[in-house]
């Protein structure tokens, strides 16, 4: 049987000759991996990416907003409703925070699977195209829990809130390509990882405008809140909700998303290749 | 090109001064090899001679920094993809998916040789047979064994047909039945035909499975033969082992009271000191012992056996193959 299988492999059917798929493709298959490890786990991970934004939006938008007056600052609007978009970004803020720190080192360390992967016809390059696919799919997914239950609560005031939606996804994937490039480059036990969170992801939950304007902080810390995503994120989510996007800050707002994503994820190849390919 | 390569007796791989350098420390120092269609292929040496950053070469994970290396017939740093498509990896240590099933593993690994659903089913089943984990298809891998997991990344590993197997220290950290297990399921393979391409810092190991080995030592191929050989070109047939108690032998240099060495010179070919034994080499094993005997010394215990591939590495390097 050895003999001839070499010889014949043309004749098989197709499917069953191993062969080098298409980089778009190998990435799905990436993804088809990850659904499948998913479809197991995926009761852990509600709690953080959908649970905790909605607890957020009961504290802050219905408990605290009882005692915020509708007025300028508002937009005219609830205090609730105020939030929803800006809590929108924070959400994919976090779900990408979950993804793209100990899961990557994981694939490295604990779990392996990049290594795994790695031996296989699937490049290193590919792997991260798979990885912030993968990403990309939990924002969509976990941001569009929060919306549907912010609806059902009428925190949403416009079908603008699927605009926020966009932009939210853009924001999470615009916080993680860094964070994901930082998660393949440290060893260790992951304590790394505890600055990030502590210094980095929740002072900018709190403060780069989800829940009062950066105009209020004092002037020089302003510029702190600017270099943020989620800062950008938010001014794209609340204006896409409320009507109120203007040409030349919106342009800017993406143009600083998408230049953090490609800068993330450019770093991310270059990262996973010396670590799957050195 | 690939398929004048394959053709039966001509090399799978072929490297020729292949270096590589992690900065300034050199892994390997440029070694020539060849493993030709239907082999089992031995790299045999201590941890750290640079056998595994050999292997990582021939697996096109790991660029080469020098010299030339042909796998399969083709270039590894252009055209890795398509020589992974066609072999088998058992990396040290298992590089399993954890949370999942024995059989998603097998599954979710098949789909990356771009196999359809239904093949890598198919597939998953035929393999389960094989590793003799049927009855663990749907548990978690988690709860595995050591022996089991070892299994299902040998059968991981088969998924795409392959037509050269790499296998990295296959049966370190396993207990001794799972590693004759593992032997019997290795030499299946052979005898369907498979290449085998083995790093091992087990002596007996390498015995088993090779038909033919190179011995490395600090990156550098230091002999090369078949197990018997190499046996018979480095070594005697027979070797008689001494063991002294500590300090009552010349390996230790403080009391020389006891100093069995220079009696004992003309008795064996060769003379090897060990901190706590003195190993003789010799034709005839029992007669030296007679003669030692004779001589008024008096070991602690005493044994006659086969020289083996330990005593080979021990004769070119001056160390032993496990610390």
């Amino acid at each position: 049987m050895t003999d001839t299988t070499t010889r014949t492999e043309t004749t098989r059917p197709p499917g069953t000759t191993p062969r080098v798929v298409s980089s778009l493709h190998a990435s799905l298959l990436f993804v088809e991996g990850a659904w499948t490890w998913y479809k197991r786990n995926w009761k852990a991970t509600v709690v953080s990416s959908v649970g905790l934004p909605l607890l957020y939006l009961l504290a802050m938008g219905l408990g605290f907003g009882s005692q915020v007056r509708p007025g300028a600052l508002t937009g005219g609007v609830s205090y609730l409703q105020y939030l929803t978009p800006a809590l929108i970004a924070t959400a994919a803020v976090q779900t990408a925070a979950g993804e793209s720190t100990f899961p990557v080192l994981s694939g490295f360390k604990w779990q392996k699977h990049y290594l795994g992967i790695a031996a296989t016809p699937i490049t290193p390059a590919q792997i991260v195209g798979g990885q912030f696919i993968w990403i990309g799919l939990r924002l969509v997914t976990s941001c569009g829990a929060f919306v549907a239950v912010a609806a059902a609560i009428g925190a949403v005031t416009s079908a603008g809130v699927l605009l926020s939606l966009v932009f939210a996804i853009m924001t999470g994937l615009a916080f993680a390509a860094p964070v994901v490039a930082f998660a393949a480059s440290i060893g260790g036990e992951g304590n790394t990882f505890n600055p990030l969170f502590r210094f980095v992801l929740v002072p900018m939950t709190l403060f780069a405008g989800t829940f009062f304007p950066v105009s209020s902080l004092p002037a020089m810390v302003r510029p702190i809140a600017w270099i943020t995503p989620l800062w950008h994120g938010t001014e794209l989510a609340r204006g896409a909700a409320f009507g109120t996007l203007r040409v030349w800050p919106t342009t800017g707002h993406i143009a600083f998303l998408l230049a953090l994503i490609a800068v993330g994820v450019a770093l991310s190849r270059w990262r996973f290749r010396v670590r799957l390919a050195s | 090109m690939s398929d004048s390569a394959a053709a039966d007796g001509s090399a799978l791989v072929s490297a020729s001064g292949l270096v590589k350098r992690f900065g300034d420390f050199i892994a390997v120092g440029g070694i020539d090899v060849e493993v030709r269609r239907g082999e089992a292929f031995g790299f045999l040496g201590p941890n750290g001679a640079g056998k595994s950053s050999t292997m990582r070469m021939i697996a096109c994970v790991s660029p080469r920094t020098g010299g030339d290396l042909r796998v399969l017939g083709m270039e590894p740093d252009t055209q890795g993809p398509q020589i992974r498509a066609r072999i088998g990896v058992v990396p040290q240590g298992d590089i399993l998916d954890g949370e999942l099933t024995v059989r998603q593993n097998l599954q979710v690994y098949g789909r990356y040789f771009g196999f359809s659903r239904a093949h890598v089913q198919a597939k998953a089943t035929e393999l389960l047979e094989f590793a003799q984990l049927t009855e663990k298809a749907d548990a978690e891998v988690e709860a595995l064994s050591g022996g089991m997991k070892r299994r299902l990344t040998i059968a991981r590993s088969l998924v795409n047909d392959p037509e050269l197997l790499l296998l990295d220290e296959p049966t370190t950290g396993l207990d001794p039945q799972a590693r004759h297990l593992l032997w019997e399921r290795l030499f299946r393979l052979k005898q369907r035909g498979a290449t085998l391409i083995v790093t091992t810092h087990y002596m007996d190991e390498a015995e088993q499975l090779c038909d033919r080995l190179v011995v490395m030592d600090h990156g550098k191929i230091v002999a090369e033969g078949a197990p018997n050989d190499l046996i018979g070109r480095y070594s005697t047939r027979e070797v008689l082992e001494l063991r002294f108690p500590p300090g009552e032998h010349d390996g230790d240099e403080q009391t020389s009271e006891n100093p069995p060495t220079d009696d004992l010179k003309d008795l064996a070919d060769r003379i090897e000191v060990l901190p706590d034994r003195l190993l003789l080499y010799t034709a005839d094993g029992e007669g030296a012992l007679a003669a030692a005997h004779a001589r008024g010394v008096r070991p602690v215990s005493s044994l006659v056996r086969r020289s083996t591939l330990e005593d080979v590495f021990l004769h070119l390097t001056g160390r032993s193959l496990v610390d």
